[in-house]
């Protein structure tokens, strides 16, 4: 024990826990000594909690239901296009929450196309802002997420039983009493724990759909707070509040979570039979033609709005562009120093603490960024200038953030690299440096350059803690973006969202291609 | 001389004892049916696995403070021996340094490592690029790089058919013979036991046999050998 514990010390990955659990439980203790009693809680407040609530429900009501329907419907389906379809079903983790909203906002807005749609009736414009709005804009992030978890589902499905089914005659009906709503049943909550948590911390969405005293979350009440009043102890109040909401989500959704990296295979549609009905097709069909539609046409509005002003892009926005582009990559490196750094210590800890040591990298998922903010704010306002630390405090944040899943893609990876070649690397006495340099990063370059991708698109589009300390001289591209819309400069808006979802989703594909290249099987 | 010295191996509810000496310089095959503990008992000679009780001796040093890098041996496993993303001149230059920091000197060696196995000419391929007898051919010349007084073999060739098993056996004989290797092999294979051409360890029903000639012991199998052979 004495040598085991030893040998835990001196690791890279100690640090790494000193820093995850800082950040985390760290900035939460400093919130929590800032926080007034809760007596400072207003009825303002308390409309915020239940607003966050009620949002993050129906979110995860509708979300989950959607993605009920187009998940069976893409996994009983062949058709061309299936596999662009499914795979961009992933896009929208990746994608700036912000360049999302604007291309919502052209479809569904006041001037969007629904509207101008309806002005040809003589019928009144759509109302996009409010819950409808947030609660919209969330169903946009989280049908996609929710669809794959659920295709995992009917991948699970051996495809054995499939076959027994079919050769027993079942109907569609047979198959979803047999099949189906046992592999919901064992999955779907998780799926609604798990979409509700991360409506429960979503900033960006409230921060442009919401707003006012009706639909402000306690997110957007904690930037308030802090932005308007300047009142710190109760946005430490406030934090308090969000981190019991999250980390109550957070522990539900556990399990669910634990999917999200991955989806391997789920290309490969499953062959079902006894679904071929005419009605049963064409429904499918409506089905998949709609949320093709309702995911691709705000993307499509996106493109089509920036091209124009692609060319004239205004100073401040390239400005912008290059803080965060270098943000973006300061935050993956810490992002995979810390990732790497943590799973090494994992494997090589006894199982039970090394599932401990695990916990503590999902930590950040509980705790939103605005939290950590604040606590850093709190923390570094007697002896720093947190705006001069902006863009840093952003950087480590972001890494904080992404952590969760940089672990969740390595882990497994760190799991074969032992199993396979970690005898062989003893009998060689490779060990240190040279075993990292020689077999364990060039085993790890697909899930590092993974997570390197997603980290780094995740970092490029977040509008989150910046927007609480946001020097007016140093935004990132998603504050000035933010900035430009409420300024109603729609064409350099459109321009820069559509430079700023170039730029995430070309950050992810270069970090995940150069994981793959020259990857040997 | 290999001596196992009142060895006991406990893992759960498996427990397996030795106390048996292989001589310098003898091929010894350890037979046995699946799950005996064949492979667990290589392990532990080659310091994955911590004895519960008794000692390891080479030439009677006790070899139980040695980390596996450090013991006096090489070892082939059934699987895995090379790293894919390495080419086979790297694979096999492990051997020489961990670091793989390579003088010209040490690059000649690698080549004509390579070479006495029959992979001239092979040095810059990856193991994706190589078959199975290849690949098992470039961990032996790493074996060989070594100089290590014991090679380890733990079902090498199981993954082979029949006719490159057969060569590869003669290539593990002709190579202990030429740099006087102790080897021990395990195997399911009598008739791989009998290439080798030594001693066979029987490992049945939680111990180690004592080594006996292998052409006597299949000619006059005791109970244990008998019931695994049929």
């Amino acid at each position: 024990m004495a040598r085991g514990a030893q040998r835990l010390i001196g690791h890279p990955g100690t640090a790494a826990v000193v820093a995850v659990l800082g950040l985390t439980l760290g900035t939460l203790a400093a919130v929590a000594w800032r926080a007034e009693g809760w007596a400072a809680l207003g009825p303002a407040d308390r409309a915020a909690i239940r607003f966050t609530l009620l949002q993050a429900a129906l979110s995860a009501l509708a979300s989950t239901a959607l993605a009920i329907l187009l998940a069976r419907a893409l996994a009983r389906r062949r058709f061309p296009g299936r596999a662009a379809l499914v795979a961009l079903m992933g896009a929208p983790f990746i994608l700036p929450v912000i360049v999302a909203v604007l291309g919502l906002l052209a479809v569904f807005g006041r001037n969007g196309l629904i509207s101008q749609a309806l002005g040809w009736f003589g019928l009144p414009p759509v109302h996009i802002y409010g819950l409808h709005g947030v609660v919209l804009a969330h169903v946009f992030f989280n049908l996609p997420l929710a669809t794959r978890l659920l295709l995992q589902g009917w991948q699970s499905i051996p495809a054995e039983h499939i076959r027994l089914a079919a050769a027993l005659g079942f109907g569609p009906g047979d198959l979803q009493r047999q099949l189906e709503w046992p592999m919901l049943r064992a999955t779907v909550p998780g799926i609604l724990m798990l979409v509700f948590l991360i409506c429960t911390t979503s900033f960006a969405v409230a921060l442009t759909l919401g707003g006012g005293p009706r639909a402000t979350t306690v997110e957007l009440a904690i930037y308030q707070a802090f932005r308007f009043d300047f009142d710190l102890s109760k946005a430490a109040l406030l934090a308090v509040i969000q981190v019991g909401i999250g980390g109550a989500a957070a522990a539900l959704a556990y399990r669910a979570a634990s999917d999200l990296v991955g989806g391997a295979g789920l290309d490969r549609p499953r062959r079902f039979w006894g679904v071929g009905g005419r009605r049963l097709v064409g429904g499918d069909a409506a089905i998949i033609l709609a949320a093709a539609l309702f995911l691709l046409a705000p993307l499509a509005m996106v493109v089509l709005g920036g091209l124009p002003g692609l060319v004239g892009l205004p100073a401040p926005v390239l400005a912008a562009t290059l803080r965060s582009l270098a943000v973006a990559l300061a935050s993956t490196a810490l992002a995979l120093a810390l990732a790497l750094a943590l799973g090494l210590l994992i494997r090589r800890a006894a199982p039970r603490f090394g599932a401990v040591l695990e916990g503590i990298g999902y930590l950040s998922v509980a705790v939103s960024p605005l939290v950590v903010g604040t606590g850093l704010f709190v923390l570094l306002f007697p002896v720093a200038d947190p705006v001069a630390l902006a863009l840093p405090i952003t950087a480590v944040v972001n890494a904080l953030m992404a952590l969760p899943f940089a672990l969740r893609s390595l882990l497994p990876a760190l799991r074969l690299v032992e199993r396979d070649y970690g005898r062989l690397a003893e009998s060689l006495a490779l060990s240190g440096w040279h075993r990292l340099r020689l077999l364990t990063l060039p085993r790890l370059r697909r899930p590092l350059g993974f997570a390197a991708g997603l980290t780094a698109a995740l970092s490029m589009g977040d509008l989150g803690v910046i927007a609480l300390f946001a020097d007016p001289d140093a935004a990132t591209l998603p504050l000035q973006l933010y900035r430009l819309m409420a300024a109603y400069r729609m064409e350099d808006a459109a321009a820069a969202a559509l430079l700023l979802m170039g730029l995430s989703l070309g950050l992810f594909w270069l970090f995940d291609r150069g994981g793959r290249l020259d990857a040997d099987a | 001389m290999l001596t196992l010295e009142r060895l006991r191996i406990e893992q759960d509810a498996f427990t397996m004892s030795a106390d048996l000496a292989v001589a310098a310089g003898q091929k010894v095959a350890i037979i046995g049916p699946s799950g005996a503990g064949k492979s667990t008992l290589l392990a532990a000679i080659a310091g994955f696995v911590a004895p519960a009780a008794g000692r390891i001796l080479w030439q009677g040093q006790d070899l139980g403070p040695l980390d596996p890098g450090a013991r006096p041996m090489s070892i082939i496993f059934q699987d895995n021996n090379l790293f894919p993303h390495l080419s086979a001149a790297d694979n096999v230059a492990l051997g020489l340094s961990p670091a793989l920091r390579l003088s010209p000197d040490d690059r000649r060696q690698v080549a004509a490592a390579l070479a006495r196995v029959g992979l001239e000419g092979f040095e810059n391929r990856r193991p994706g690029a190589l078959s199975g007898g290849q690949q098992s051919r470039v961990a032996l010349a790493r074996a060989l790089l070594r100089h290590r007084p014991l090679m380890l073999l733990d079902e090498p060739f199981a993954a082979l058919g029949p006719a490159q098993r057969a060569e590869m056996m003669g290539l593990v004989n002709d190579l202990a013979a030429a740099e006087r290797s102790t080897v021990l092999m395990v195997t399911h294979d009598p008739d791989d036991a009998l290439r080798l051409g030594g001693q066979t360890i029987v490992v049945a029903e939680g111990t180690a046999h004592a080594p006996r000639d292998t052409a006597a012991l299949l000619a006059d199998p005791p109970p244990a050998l008998h019931a695994y052979l049929g």
